[in-house]
């Protein structure tokens, strides 16, 4: 492995976490300005201009808040779990393909961390793991408010996972791979052969399933039983404080970014934006264009989950599982089997 | 049965419509509507910088008034105090002495006026007793404090700072 390689790759994932982290801080203000102006208020407005210097503000009180564990807490599970929460949220970043190859000084710059061809098994794994941040945050404070908000967790995230995976079956029937680096490089452009290159417009139905499972993934409303704070207290963070909260909140930001992330090269073709190659411009440009259209792409979807927010109330429990087992899964191999003989169908023509 | 106001409803419960039942038009009408209101005015009020208009007929604290002369309205008659539905106010009278002339306006003056914020109701009736028009309820809001005998008013904080000639 030669030494400009290392370095490449260095520079990529210390610029991806911070952009990740950046990013992060920022939807907790954005979160709360869509919410004001979603209710007909300002949000906040004083830190700064307009707000800006808001998640710092944030931040310098979690930070200096006193940390309380509680005594019959398990210590070590106690400090694990938003340990592992932060950790898995952050990981998931590594294999999306943030733009095309980047070519400086001769040299083919890959934006990606790490083309793995199972990518999005990848994704799977380290989101399901993410559960277990939740999971042992709410086991060892020894609450049984934060005990149940867990239990929801997970069992939440269970029944979501699986639709989620059998939602995802269907795109890779048409895909044919698992590298998320394929996968938006066969969405290139806008319009190909007649039709849309963007999967949404080849998968809707899975596209709806994955949107409403990522919804349930992140926790966020109207799935967000485990932290409901009128029924369980605050859920499985009630014992938390200062930046142990943190890092689970920051975590369900994080999150957020990365599913929206997932999300953009899935479905709405990653880096590639329409008439992307029409336009004459040099590869670096448009490697570069595509990069500001795949943070736009994520952007937008970061507004969506706090749109819906702020749209539709909390599910009740037995609603949820309601729609998780008997809704979306039949939904999703539906879609299966139509995709299925759709393709059986236009390979015999 | 008859109802006996003829506007009894009959609760239907009627399956939902496939439509309704998807939700999908009914979120989407909702995501409208939230995005509608992005775009609506906001409500908020600036406070410490900008101040609520208050109506015309809005009570607030009170203040003891001065004559066009800068001297004291108020002869300590005790008709605020009789027409308090709160008993919040208390007087001391005193005689005015050779030389106050300038302070007070007639013989009799409150030498002691107090006000217990915590017992007041602002109905405003110590206004309308008041036959010298030295109490009036137009000041602010009352101010929040931690201990209870600040909010015992005395002339200190009701009286109108004098004129400047």
């Amino acid at each position: 492995m030669e030494l400009a390689f290392v370095i490449e790759k260095f520079v990529l994932v210390t610029v991806i976490f911070l952009i990740t982290l950046g990013i992060a801080a920022y939807s907790t203000l954005a979160e709360r300005k869509i919410a004001g102006y979603i209710q007909g208020r300002i949000g906040p407005h004083r830190a700064g201009p307009g707000g800006l210097l808001q998640p710092l503000a944030d931040g310098g009180k979690m930070f200096f808040k006193e940390e309380i564990i509680p005594s019959e807490s398990n210590h070590f599970l106690f400090i694990a779990g938003p340990s592992l929460a932060l950790l898995t949220a952050s990981i998931g970043s590594a294999v999306i393909p943030w733009g095309k190859v980047l070519t400086i000084g001769g040299r083919a710059i890959e934006l990606q961390v790490a083309d793995i061809n199972v990518g999005l098994l990848y994704i799977f794994g380290v989101v399901s793991l993410g559960v277990y941040g939740v999971m042992i945050g709410g086991w060892a404070s020894n609450n049984k408010y934060s005990l149940m908000g867990a239990i929801r967790a997970a069992s939440q995230n269970i029944s979501y996972e699986i639709a989620m995976g059998l939602s995802i079956i269907a795109l890779l029937m048409i895909t044919g791979t698992l590298s998320l680096k394929g996968i938006a490089a066969q969405q290139e452009g806008f319009w190909a052969d007649g039709w849309f290159t963007w999967n949404v417009f080849k998968q809707p139905l899975s596209f709806l399933i994955f949107i409403v499972c990522a919804f349930a993934e992140c926790n966020r409303t109207p799935f967000d039983l485990p932290e409901s704070e009128n029924e369980l207290v605050a859920g499985y963070h009630t014992e938390y404080s200062g930046f142990k909260l943190g890092a689970y909140l920051f975590s369900e930001y994080i999150n957020m970014f990365v599913s929206s992330a997932v999300m953009s090269t899935l479905y709405f073709g990653g880096y590639n934006f329409p008439f992307m190659n029409d336009l004459g411009l040099s590869d670096n440009v448009i490697a570069l264009l595509g990069i500001v259209f795949l943070f736009g792409k994520i952007f937008f979807f970061i507004f969506f989950f706090m749109w819906i927010r702020w749209t539709i109330p909390r599910f009740r429990y037995d609603q949820l599982m309601n729609l998780g087992w008997k809704v979306l899964i039949p939904l999703a191999i539906a879609n299966i089997v139509i995709t299925g003989i759709w393709m059986t169908v236009k390979d015999l023509i | 049965m008859e109802s006996l106001s003829n506007r009894k409803k009959v609760l239907e419960q009627k399956p939902m419509s496939f439509g309704e039942r998807i939700y999908l038009p009914s979120i989407l009408t909702g995501l409208a509507i939230t995005f509608k209101h992005i775009f609506k005015k906001r409500e908020t009020i600036f406070y410490p910088e900008q101040e609520r208009p208050m109506s015309e007929n809005w009570r607030g604290l009170h203040s003891l008034k001065r004559d066009e002369q800068g001297r004291e309205r108020c002869t300590a008659c005790g008709l605020c105090a009789l027409a308090c539905p709160a008993e919040a106010i208390t007087m001391t009278a005193a005689e005015r002495k050779k030389g106050e002339e300038n302070l007070y306006r007639e013989e009799k003056y409150a030498a002691v006026y107090e006000i217990n914020m915590l017992r007041c109701i602002f109905c405003g009736l110590c206004e309308e007793a008041c036959p010298k028009e030295a109490i009036y309820l137009d000041g602010p809001f009352l101010e929040a404090d931690y201990v209870r005998k600040d909010f015992i008013f005395g002339k200190d904080k009701l009286v109108e700072a004098p004129l400047k000639s």
